[in-house]
């Protein structure tokens, strides 16, 4: 069997970012770039279940720059057997990344794909969603436990009430949530041995898909601040100013 | 024009989150639907009737809608779609799950998290984890939306009750079924629609020493929360983390105890009204962001507050 993970190359987690003068984005000229945390759990889990024997070949998949091709080398270091970039310097939209990861599944015939939940850049939580509706799939979204049982999946979903375990026909899309595991990190000779694994480039093109954007955005700004408090000295003068200053108890 | 909003519940109470949702579609200053899709959710159904700017619930009531699969709830929204200029529904984990798979089934963009609506193309959404607010246009005929609870009131309810249409629906499907849940018993109020959280954090040391913030709780008629170091670490479940990727939330007032303030535990709750902070170290994030700030060691301010407010 075989598992597709895509992963989104993204301004590293421990960044913080700044909003551009100009209002028109984030900048990302000399910031430090890495893949997307919830990717990287996506990329440990198909390792696991290809450690565990259920799955044969690992295949990662990334739309975005050229330098992409660091992100995908990652994890191809990681476990990854070969990989795929899709070369875009666009901005691409979770609906269009859907419709082209859905053309890749057609021609790689994956039983599972294994993706982040969400992207920290844009935050938006589409993609996983998507792509199984475009395949008519099944989806685990937000999990925190994959476990393969012949031909069908259990995964337990973090939940706004606590968990859900529900079962899934394979083939199916698995979106993945913080604890569904701890990430490896790649050890230097996989990191060479990575340098030579296969890495296709192609393009949206190569895939019939229409990129072309359906939101434009029109400003990126700060957030408003807050204005900054005070520090009290005792419990007893922290509960007289809640009670009569800020009247919130 | 027509927007429909979709309803968060649980076949037996309406979800506050659909209240916010239904102030959001306001906006468009259009007929406003709402969906309940459930089974044995009339008393869900009568709920949405009573709330005030809503003209019609729309009730599909099936046994293949008894829990929320997101394989399950989309065909039925895709078959109203038609209808429809706006979908609209909270951000919660029920909602992000569907409405995602419907926008893409549409071939519509969706635009995620909302915090306002600017006019009828134009919404405004945080990015990266809210240290950045984006001002994004969508051009598509519908607008799929999901909208964060926290940046619009609850709608009230009255006593009157619109006109429910009960729709049936062949929802049958076997990509998916539902196996087992654990949901977290709390008398406590939710979350995400408490006027007061009080969180605990990795400085909390254990779960069992959450219970020196139950008391406090109780006695504020509180909710408790909890950052990810802390859900981490295991002493309390999935479901009380505040963050970027747990619960986004702004009470009146919001208690950080043993949080440091990771950007992604400040991203869901720094549109609190008021923010205590309670931590022995001084040079804590979370002291950036807080109205009062106490540096001082957690187990004896905690003890001591629950005693102050006896």
């Amino acid at each position: 069997m075989k598992v597709l993970v895509p992963v989104k190359r993204v301004i590293d987690y421990n960044v913080k970012i700044r909003v551009k003068s100009d209002q028109s984005g984030v900048e990302l000229d000399n910031v430090k770039m890495s893949m997307n945390p919830f990717d990287e759990i996506a990329i440990e889990e198909a390792i696991r279940l290809k450690e565990a024997g259920d799955v044969e070949e690992i295949i990662s998949i990334s739309i975005g720059p050229e330098k992409a091709q660091e992100t995908l080398r990652t994890a191809l270091a990681m476990g990854a057997d070969r990989a795929i970039l899709v070369k875009t310097d666009e901005e691409v939209e979770p609906l269009a990344i859907a419709k082209i990861l859905k053309a890749v599944v057609e021609q790689e015939g994956p039983k599972i794909v294994l993706m982040g939940k969400q992207a920290i850049d844009d935050d938006c939580n589409q993609t996983g969603q998507m792509l199984a509706a475009l395949l008519g799939w099944g989806q685990g979204t937000f999990a925190s436990d994959v476990k393969l049982d012949g031909s069908s999946l259990y995964v337990t979903r973090e939940i706004d009430g606590g968990l859900e375990t529900v079962n899934l026909t394979l083939p199916a899309v698995i979106t993945t949530d913080l604890r569904l595991n701890e990430p490896r990190y790649a050890s230097l000779p996989n990191i060479m041995k990575a340098k030579r694994k296969l890495l296709d480039v192609k393009t949206p093109e190569d895939y019939k898909v229409d990129i072309s954007p359906r939101i434009k955005t029109l400003k990126v700004e700060e957030p408003a601040g807050r204005i900054a408090g005070i520090m009290v000295k005792s419990v007893s003068e922290l509960v007289s100013k809640l009670r009569d200053e800020a009247k919130v108890i | 024009m027509t927007v429909l909003v979709i309803a968060d519940h649980d076949n037996e109470k309406l979800k506050d989150s659909t209240l916010n949702t239904v102030t959001a579609a306001t906006k468009f200053n259009s007929e406003i639907h709402v969906l309940v899709a459930g089974y044995n959710c009339a008393l869900v159904a009568n709920a949405a009737a009573k709330i005030n700017g809503v003209d019609k619930v729309i009730c599909a009531d099936d046994i293949s809608l008894k829990h929320p699969l997101a394989e399950a709830v989309t065909p039925v929204v895709v078959n109203l779609a038609g209808k429809y200029d706006q979908i609209m529904v909270a951000a919660t984990t029920t909602g992000k799950n569907f409405m995602p798979r419907v926008a893409a089934i549409l071939d519509m963009a969706q635009i995620s998290d909302i915090i306002s609506i600017e006019n009828g193309n134009t919404f405004k959404r945080p990015i990266y984890a809210g240290n950045a607010i984006a001002t994004v246009e969508s051009n598509d005929t519908k607008k799929l939306i999901t909208v964060r609870t926290t940046t619009f009131a609850a709608a009230l309810t009255g006593d009157q009750s619109v006109v429910i249409e009960n729709i049936s629906i062949d929802s049958n499907q076997s990509l998916s079924s539902f196996v087992s849940s654990e949901l977290s018993k709390s008398e406590r109020p939710e979350l995400t629609s408490a006027k007061i959280i009080i969180s605990g954090g990795r400085g909390m040391g254990s779960g069992e020493n959450f219970s020196l913030i139950e008391g406090i709780a109780d006695k504020l008629g509180a909710a408790i929360g909890a950052s990810r170091a802390a859900v981490d670490a295991g002493y309390v479940p999935n479901d009380y983390q505040v963050g970027q990727t747990g619960k986004i939330v702004a009470p009146d007032l919001y208690i950080a105890v043993g949080i440091s303030g990771a950007i992604q535990h400040l991203a869901g709750m720094k549109d609190s009204k008021v923010i205590v902070a309670i931590n022995k170290d001084d040079d804590a994030p979370i002291f950036q962001v807080a109205d009062y700030g106490l540096v001082a060691d957690l187990f004896e301010v905690l003890p001591e507050l629950n005693k102050e407010l006896s």
